[in-house]
């Protein structure tokens, strides 16, 4: 270290800093390298946000698929709608088995190169992938919600005159979902992440943002760190939002 | 009060007068198999409930009277035996339970308000919803029933900030703000503190004077006295003896129902 600072003797930064900035020159500043992250950043949040939208509509139809089909089957009438229930129960069934039975970077390949092989908007295939595999993951969340809900409620709805489904629409739902919000949270900060194996099919994300400078500038230590760092951010800030909303909605009943 | 409350509720549209048939229930049954055997929890009743009775349903537990109860408006699938509403056959498949759920109104023992919604909004969802009440419509007549119960200071109030007593107030007039043709009360005392027994039982009696068709289950023997016009007294899942308050409580003839009143008098 002396041998070094007497060498230089004008710099006044300690060696391992200087390096350090010019590792920072070299893979953020430099060619606008830092655009590999921002626009990837950008790609990762849209992914996100598209798939969290499609994961809560397909988990909430097949929750009360599934939970109406519990609930109620052994006292349904034979007819149409008991047969219809039991089709769609079985179909939810099969689509749980396998998104959970089936790893989600495998998933994403099937759909980007043989369900949609012909399409060129990698956005929208990674955003289906996404949302279709956690929306079993929702689904099953939901699922729990609903069934933790007091059938007193459910009776009451009907017994006003409610519908099946204004039961579940006004009254079963909205407790449910306040009841499964930190799990529903959990189930979005995994996605964030999960959606770093976007590179697997050649989409630009935060990930390969940073794989792309990584192999650009042959020094792993910065774009990897700050990808790092990013994911983290977003995963703080995220949680915070939650337990905002959390408390907002318990204070409402107090 | 009474005159008041006839007004709100406007009952006076449906073409049943006072005294004719609402409900009438023939041979209903409700049987299932658990492993203990074939359980008979519904055993043949029959029955009519006529416009401005106050019916009264006593029993030991298990006796089948909540069943009987909850079957009224089918939150109980009775798997036999019918039940005609106001001329309609409910239990037919082809009849719309939820079109005829709205004119038979239900508290229960628990109260079932729906904790994420204030006491207006409790209020005023069925009928804005299935009624196509106005916003402002369905809170005015909220309102003005909340003054009946006294607790129009509450309105925006969440269910978890009332007592007990309250609550079941609240359940009442949320029920009353679909103007049914009959009210079913499910044990409605039974969760409630003793200090709070006295307020939903007054405003149950001056429903009743208001001239409401009210089929109540409960051990409110007193209340049962006081306000009913008729009792049941079901055992088994059977209607053991029926009559007036005076000759079910005064000369019960039936000795399971002797026993049951010396041991809940």
């Amino acid at each position: 270290m002396i041998a070094s600072l007497t060498a230089k003797p004008v710099c006044l930064l300690p060696k391992w800093l200087s390096d350090l900035q010019d590792d920072f020159y070299l893979n953020f500043i430099k060619e606008d390298r830092y655009l590999y992250l921002l626009r990837g950043l950008w790609m990762t949040l849209k992914i996100t946000f598209f798939a969290v939208i499609l994961g809560i509509a397909l988990g909430v139809i097949a929750a009360i698929v599934r939970s109406t089909h519990d609930k109620n089957i052994s006292e349904m009438r034979p007819g149409l709608g008991r047969v219809l229930l039991k089709i769609s129960n079985a179909l939810v069934k099969l689509y749980l088995t396998v998104i959970r039975g089936t790893p989600v970077v495998v998933q994403l390949m099937i759909t980007y190169y043989i369900i949609f092989a012909s399409s060129t908007n990698q956005m929208l295939v990674a955003v289906l992938a996404f949302g279709i595999n956690s929306g079993a993951y929702v689904a099953e969340i939901i699922r729990s919600g609903i069934m933790s809900i007091d059938n007193g409620q459910f009776e009451a709805g009907r017994s006003l005159g409610l519908n099946y489904i204004q039961t579940m629409t006004y009254i079963i739902i909205p407790q449910a979902f306040k009841n499964v919000l930190p799990a529903l949270a959990n189930e979005f900060i995994v996605l964030i992440k999960e959606t770093s194996i976007s590179g697997y099919v050649g989409i630009m994300d935060l990930t390969r943002g940073g794989d792309v400078i990584r192999s650009r500038t042959f020094s792993p230590f910065l774009p990897l760190f700050a990808v790092a760092l990013i994911y983290l951010i977003i995963v703080v800030f995220f949680s915070k939002l939650v337990s905002i909303l959390e408390r907002r909605l318990r204070n409402s009943e107090r | 009060m009474s005159a008041d409350m006839n007004e709100i509720l406007d009952s006076s549209k449906s073409d049943i007068l006072p005294g004719e048939i609402l409900i009438s229930v023939s041979d209903l049954a409700k049987h299932y198999k658990s492993k203990a055997g074939e359980i008979r929890a519904l055993d043949g009743i029959t029955t009519d409930i006529c416009k401005g009775e106050v019916l009264v349903i006593i029993g030991p537990s298990g006796s089948g009277k909540s069943t009987f109860l909850r079957s009224l408006n089918l939150l109980e699938r009775p798997t036999g035996g019918t039940i005609t509403f106001e001329g309609v056959d409910i239990t037919s498949p082809s009849s719309d339970i939820n079109k005829l759920r709205q004119k038979m109104g239900m508290v229960f023992q628990h109260f079932n308000l729906f904790p994420h919604l204030t006491i207006m909004d409790n209020m005023t969802l069925a009928p804005r919803k299935l009624l196509k009440m106005s916003k402002p419509d369905a809170e005015a007549k909220a309102l003005e029933l909340l003054k009946k119960v006294a607790l129009e200071d509450r309105a925006y109030a969440y269910p978890s900030q009332l007592s007990g007593g309250q609550k079941q107030r609240i359940a009442i007039v949320r029920a009353l703000c679909m103007s049914p043709d009959v009210l079913l009360f499910d044990e409605p005392t039974s969760a409630l503190d003793p200090e709070m027994v006295g307020e939903v039982l007054d405003v149950m009696k001056d429903l009743a004077k208001s001239g409401m068709t009210m089929a109540v289950v409960t051990h409110e023997m007193g209340f049962a006295r006081e306000v009913g016009t008729r009792v049941i007294f079901m055992d088994e899942g059977k209607i053991i003896e029926e009559g007036t308050p005076d000759e079910i409580f005064t000369n019960p003839k039936n000795e399971r129902l002797q026993s049951f009143l010396a041991k809940v008098l």
